[in-house]
């Protein structure tokens, strides 16, 4: 990748700041903002142990558990969308290359239509995730030329379309008037049921997702030099990209069986970020965290404030997100070539 | 010479196929709700209904003349329908989201007619025209209103030809709706509560005004809070039910309903601290819609007496005993009541 591609237009030392000031202005502002009228006063009593007791419901019950839930999703979604094209160094790789978002998706509607408890789908939704990317990585290793890179996304992709085809035919079974929409909903994306519990649930996975990815940021950076570069410097380039992939797909998983089918953070959030930090994974990996966790808040945000009825977030993380890539891709087009 | 049994089946096809109309038709024309003229036998035996909420209409009409279920019968529901009708096979749907039913399983269940009841407009007039060109049955699509459920009550039974049972029915619907209106007319606006109607385990998907599934509470005078929206359902957030805060939460999803009072995100809305938040019972059919049809009938004095319980008259156990006896042909003991209205 060529060097032009950095810093269109930001200084290395002023991004930092810069990226924590957003994220924390698009948080303030998911916390401030939402369909129940709450005045800043009113924000402050509550967060100070006063105020009403609706403001306070609202606040700790609804509200604040939503933003951190985005906040997550967002962070874990882009985290894991950088990583994933690192490893494949491809640029067009997101998260649910292989098979992750669809095999989530298909034991989330699975337990929709067999009538689980809420916190039961999510996490048929994580572990049917796994068990996905699970059976991928099985079939590549154990293939022809096991273990490459295109085998390993062909076999995302065969797998993929089974587990779509799985969630046709769910859709079919369901109850057209009941469970038909709770469905469609939930594969468009949504963070409108949210609570403290689904939290709690999903953190520990992302965060044992992410950490790996942290420590062994330097090391995941090799792996963009091509195998044999990498492995002439020391590592040992299989069993690294298998590692990450799992720590990814973790991350995806559980925001998945959280949220529900976001499309387009994993993909664009990570070209964002490169287009301000250059391809140096150990710097894109907390810009695309930062960045992801600060969009997805605004979108959720939007989500549930626009209207009085809530709009998946599929539908606005596209249409917020592909006007935004289009720019950058236009602004960032000449560093675009190899 | 090698052409002519080719020419000879092919006139055999075609005299069949104009003979096939003429052996069905020795009945009658009816208009259906979309114009056309249908032609259909002086008293079908056997009758396919293309959804639902036509499954309903037939089934408390002429049940001995269905040919299946649109969906089965769930196990909670067979105490509540006649034996013979419920243990009909399912078939499938034709109409609405997502058609299930092949044409040639249709054929296969051998139908004189096919009905279908609900929404009238270019989409389903074209499915009539459809399926009644290919399959060469008749099809009858009739209007599902609210508003007009006495006389589509009648219209069905014409087709049936079951005009004395439809009459009993149709004067039930009257006077249900008359009764309604005769209780709205006693209460002042201001005094009819705002109501959300919750659906999903999580309570957060609900109808829209003006949607056919939340149409009766409108029809009983309750002020619907999602009133934005352009399409039937919708997911809301829990802070926007806060901010409605509705007087009556009316729901169908029975998890919801036991789980409410716990669920920290719904406290302190009024519906549920003054504990107003009711389920609607479902067996055999549901109360509120599921499916929209005229199961609705007894819905309308159920939430009557939920919404307005200073002002609805008459014995709620006693009319819901009297409806299930008339409407699907099955007696209610005491625990049977209690069970279904889950007193």
């Amino acid at each position: 990748m060529s060097l032009r591609f950095r810093r269109f237009w930001v200084t290395e030392r002023s991004l930092a700041p810069l990226l924590l000031a957003g994220l924390a202005a698009a948080l303030l502002a998911g916390v401030a903002i939402g369909p129940f009228p709450l005045s800043l006063r009113q924000i402050g009593a509550v967060l100070g142990g006063g105020g009403e007791v609706q403001a306070t419901t609202v606040l700790w019950n609804i509200r604040l558990p939503r933003v951190f839930a985005a906040a997550m999703v967002g962070a874990a979604l882009a985290a894991a969308g950088a990583t994933y094209q690192t490893a494949f160094r491809n640029p067009l790789v997101s998260p649910d290359i292989l098979g992750v978002s669809a095999g989530a998706g298909f034991g989330a509607v699975l337990g929709i239509l067999l009538g689980l408890p809420v916190l039961m789908i999510q996490l048929t939704g994580f572990v049917t995730g796994l068990a996905t990317v699970a059976l991928v990585l099985g079939l590549a290793l154990s293939l022809r030329g096991g273990g490459q890179v295109l085998v390993m996304v062909l076999c995302g992709i065969a797998v993929g379309a089974l587990a779509g085809a799985g969630i046709s035919l769910v859709k079919l079974m369901a109850d057209p008037e009941q469970q038909l929409p709770a469905i469609t909903f939930w594969l468009m994306g949504s963070l409108a049921g949210a609570k403290r519990a689904d939290v709690a649930a999903a953190l520990p996975a992302i965060v044992a997702g992410l950490l790996p990815l942290v420590l062994l940021r330097w090391r995941i950076g090799l792996l963009a030099l091509g195998d044999d570069e990498a492995k002439s410097l020391g590592v040992e380039a299989t069993r690294l990209r298998l590692l990450i992939i799992a720590c990814a797909t973790l991350m995806t998983s559980a925001a998945v069986s959280m949220a529900g089918v976001v499309g387009w953070i994993g993909l664009m959030v990570p070209h964002m970020a490169r287009l301000l930090t250059g391809p140096r994974f150990d710097r894109l990996l907390p810009a695309a965290a930062l960045i992801g966790a600060g969009f997805m808040v605004l979108v959720d945000t939007a989500a549930r404030s626009i209207a009085q009825m809530e709009v998946p977030l599929g539908i606005l993380t596209a249409v917020l997100g592909a006007p935004v890539f289009v720019w950058l891709l236009a602004r960032g087009s000449r560093g675009w070539a190899e | 010479m090698r052409h002519f049994p080719l020419t000879a089946l092919k006139g055999a096809i075609l005299a069949a196929l104009t003979a096939l109309p003429a052996l069905a038709f020795d009945g009658r024309t009816v208009t259906d709700a979309t114009g056309r003229e249908v032609q259909v036998p002086a008293n079908p035996a056997r009758v396919l209904a293309a959804g639902p909420p036509a499954s309903t209409l037939l089934y408390v009409l002429k049940p001995e003349a269905m040919v299946g279920w649109v969906r089965a019968p769930r196990e909670a529901d067979l105490p509540f329908l006649r034996p013979e009708a419920a243990a009909l096979p399912e078939l499938g749907q034709l109409t609405g989201k997502g058609d299930t039913l092949n044409l040639e399983v249709l054929l296969t269940a051998t139908p004189e007619v096919i009905v279908d009841y609900g929404t009238v407009n270019d989409t389903y007039k074209d499915l009539a025209v459809r399926v009644q060109d290919q399959s060469g049955l008749p099809y009858v699509l009739i209007d599902g209103g609210f508003a007009v459920l006495p006389q589509s009550i009648r219209q069905m039974g014409d087709v049936l030809a079951v005009p004395e049972r439809a009459e009993t029915l149709a004067a039930y619907a009257e006077s249900a709706l008359a009764e309604t209106d005769a209780l709205l007319a006693g209460i002042p606006e201001d005094q009819r509560p705002s109501v959300y109607l919750a659906r999903g385990p999580e309570g957060l998907e609900t109808a829209t005004k003006g949607s056919i599934n939340a149409e009766i509470i409108e029809r009983v005078g309750g002020r619907n809070v999602a009133e934005e929206g352009t399409g039937n359902l919708a997911t809301v957030s829990p802070e926007q039910v806060q901010a409605w805060a509705p007087d009556v939460i009316i729901t169908i999803d029975r998890d919801f309903a036991a789980n409410v009072g716990t669920m920290p995100e719904w406290q302190g809305i009024p519906a549920v601290a003054n504990g107003r938040v009711y389920l609607a019972p479902a067996a055999p059919f549901g109360f509120i819609d599921r499916p929209p049809s005229v199961n609705r009938l007894i819905g309308l004095k159920w939430l009557a007496h939920k919404l307005y319980p200073d002002h609805a008259k008459g014995d709620l156990r006693a009319d819901v005993a009297g409806f299930y006896d008339l409407f699907y042909g099955v007696t209610l003991d005491e625990p049977a009541l209690s069970a279904l209205l889950g007193d």
